[in-house]
């Protein structure tokens, strides 16, 4: 019955020159449609760019005076006065260095070991929750970190953790340096120790994750040759994997250098460079979230935006090397 | 070579492997162990203070209580702005990259910043946010701590909503697309249809990640003892004042941010799981 009235011609939508006005009508609307969105999509992808190159100028623009003022003696001065006017980077660039380095070597063993049992030894049923605790440890904010280093853990330090240290290494040469006293329980070292919790999960996330893309027919191969646990995994497992787990560490690397928040409650906030790793230090982003909102001076406010360009820019060269080792482990996995 | 010889290599390669196993197994503990105590203590110090005046009071002067009223309401409106300012842009972006332009000079290149936005320094998109938003204005504002926020939010969109799209089957596409589908509609209608559970997934982490960001709120929104809901005035947000209140030496401050800061992560975790369960739902 439908049928028959639908195609008789007296229904206005099956008139044949209204059909062609409406389709054309409708068309052109698709169209324009179409065209826009992906105008909308190509600007959006641009504005990524846009982003990142605004960050670029506008902090290179806003360092400028203190680059132009100082000059290359920036770098290496170690004075940092509001006062007299006179900044240099070299204290908070130490310190940020310092700082992720020694978070960096105690965060890959252990986040390597983790990968390591979840992939090689955990059983099955406890994979993903002991995984997803671990990845927990990356949800947690940064400011949860510091607040929880100044009350608990640099405490904790001070007391049972730093005496022993300065202790032990009281009469060795040059540890005696690294590990002077006095115990003020915030510093360099308590702050490297809440990075490396910190960057944990990035290290351990990415190795596992390469980890388990070794086809099993090599492992079992090793297995099968009478290779122990150890052997497997020294011999097999981390040669096949070793570019992603670099890039793994890279990131991690990348997240401790420019981490704030932890670092500003625990590292004490002192513009000098001390031998010893217990005592106070700066970071660059420690320096920024402290001094940014008091800056007193024009030559202040440059000074922070440049060695904030300095930090962004020694991160962008962590975060790149480590993006491109990535990239080319995905292109060997594509092939 | 004896067989006794063999015997004492072996066992000496068993212990090797023994002992380098232990260490995994003790690292594993170190890790889950600093999880448990950081939620520990977090519970211990803050859990006491938690009552229904913190969600009612304003932050209170030195020596006084008070709740945390104001930065909790700050936190909010500056998240769901920041959220709906970055999220299209982000998932506009991710289309481009996944759908438009996948093997295109100009994805590589977006790919690649992205992916390094995505790791930088928090506090240099606050210092970039400072130079164009708040130093042209001449003051601190609420608006300029949501798009600092923004910033953050469109890497994780972008990445989560390329790679959500990538899963998506070709033939579905074309199927639709050989029903006389227009381009935009198909990726509306059925590529985004079919991957909405990871693209929510994705908001929600970046939500995660964001609610808990102090550094770039810092030299944009600044901070606010007072209830504001004006975007462009200073604002108070709950991190800030964790910041603000924990290095104080008022004891009622410092308790006060132990309380918000449990606040701030159980809203983070439970963010952070919800998107995980999501996400391996919709993987089933």
């Amino acid at each position: 019955m439908t049928a028959v009235t639908t195609s008789s011609p007296s229904n206005p939508s099956f008139d044949p020159s209204f059909d062609r006005d409406d389709r054309k009508r409708a068309l052109a609307g698709l169209r324009f449609g179409d065209q826009v969105f992906a105008f909308f999509c190509r600007a959006a992808a641009i504005a990524v760019l846009v982003i990142l190159s605004g960050v670029f100028v506008s902090l290179i623009g806003g360092a400028w005076p203190a680059f132009h003022k100082f000059g290359l003696a920036f770098f290496v001065t170690e004075a940092w006065n509001p006062v007299t006017d006179n900044f240099g980077a070299i204290a908070p660039i130490f310190g940020t260095l310092v700082t992720s380095a020694i978070a960096m070597l105690i965060a890959v063993p252990i986040g390597l070991g983790i990968a390591i049992f979840l992939t090689e030894l955990c059983p099955p049923a406890l994979r993903r929750p002991l995984g997803i605790a671990i990845e927990l440890l990356a949800g947690i904010p940064s400011i949860i970190y510091g607040i929880w280093g100044l009350f608990f853990f640099a405490p904790f330090l001070q007391q049972y953790v730093q005496p022993a240290l300065i202790k032990t290494f009281a009469n060795v040469p040059v540890l005696s340096t690294l590990f002077a006293g006095p115990p003020y329980g915030i510093g360099i070292l308590t702050s490297a120790l809440v990075l490396a919790i910190m960057v944990l999960p990035f290290v351990t996330a990415v190795s596992r994750d390469v980890f388990d893309s070794v086809p099993a027919v090599l492992k079992e191969a090793a297995y099968g040759l009478g290779c122990t646990r150890w052997e497997v995994v020294r011999n097999i497992v981390i040669p096949f994997t070793r570019v992603g787990v670099i890039g793994g560490c890279m990131l991690g690397l990348g997240r401790a250098l420019g981490e704030t928040m932890a670092v500003t409650f625990v590292i004490g906030n002192a513009h000098r460079i001390s031998g010893s790793i217990l005592a106070p230090g700066t970071t660059i982003s420690a320096t920024i979230a402290n001094e940014f909102t008091e800056a007193v001076g024009d030559m202040h406010t440059s000074s922070l935006l440049a060695i904030g360009l300095i930090l962004f820019i020694i991160s962008f060269i962590v975060l790149a090397l480590a993006r491109l080792m990535l990239m080319r482990l995905d292109v060997k996995a594509g092939k | 070579m004896t067989m006794a010889f063999d015997q004492v290599r072996y066992r000496s390669r068993r212990r090797r492997s023994a002992l380098t196993m232990g260490l995994c197994w003790f690292a594993t503990a170190v890790g889950i162990s600093a999880l448990l105590i950081i939620l520990g203590t977090l519970l211990l110090k803050g859990f006491g203070g938690l009552g229904i005046g913190v969600f009612t009071q304003m932050t209170p002067p030195p020596g006084s209580d008070g709740g945390l009223l104001n930065p909790i309401v700050g936190s909010l409106i500056m998240t769901v702005l920041g959220v709906a300012i970055g999220t299209p842009i982000g998932i506009l972006a991710g289309t481009y990259l996944a759908e438009y332009g996948r093997h295109s000079r100009l994805s590589s290149v977006v790919r690649f910043v992205n992916d390094i936005l995505l790791s930088a320094p928090s506090i240099i998109m606050g210092l970039f946010v400072y130079t164009v938003m708040v130093a042209p204005m001449g003051h601190f504002s609420g608006i300029a701590g949501a798009v600092s926020l923004a910033v953050l939010v469109i890497p994780i969109v972008v990445r989560t909503t390329e790679d959500m799209l990538l899963l998506v089957p070709t033939p579905l596409r074309e199927a639709a697309s050989a029903l006389g589908m227009p381009r935009s509609l198909v990726i509306k209608q059925v590529a985004y249809k079919a991957a909405r559970t990871g693209m929510i997934t994705g908001v929600l982490l970046a939500i995660a990640r964001v609610s808990g960001e102090t550094a770039p709120l810092l030299f944009t929104a600044l901070n606010s003892q007072f209830f504001s809901t004006n975007l462009n005035a200073p604002m108070a947000s709950l991190p800030a004042v964790i910041f603000q209140f924990a290095l104080s030496p008022y004891a009622e401050w410092q308790k006060l941010a132990w309380v918000g800061a449990l606040i701030i992560t159980a809203a983070v975790l439970t963010l952070s799981i919800a998107a995980r369960a999501l996400s391996a739902k919709g993987s089933k």
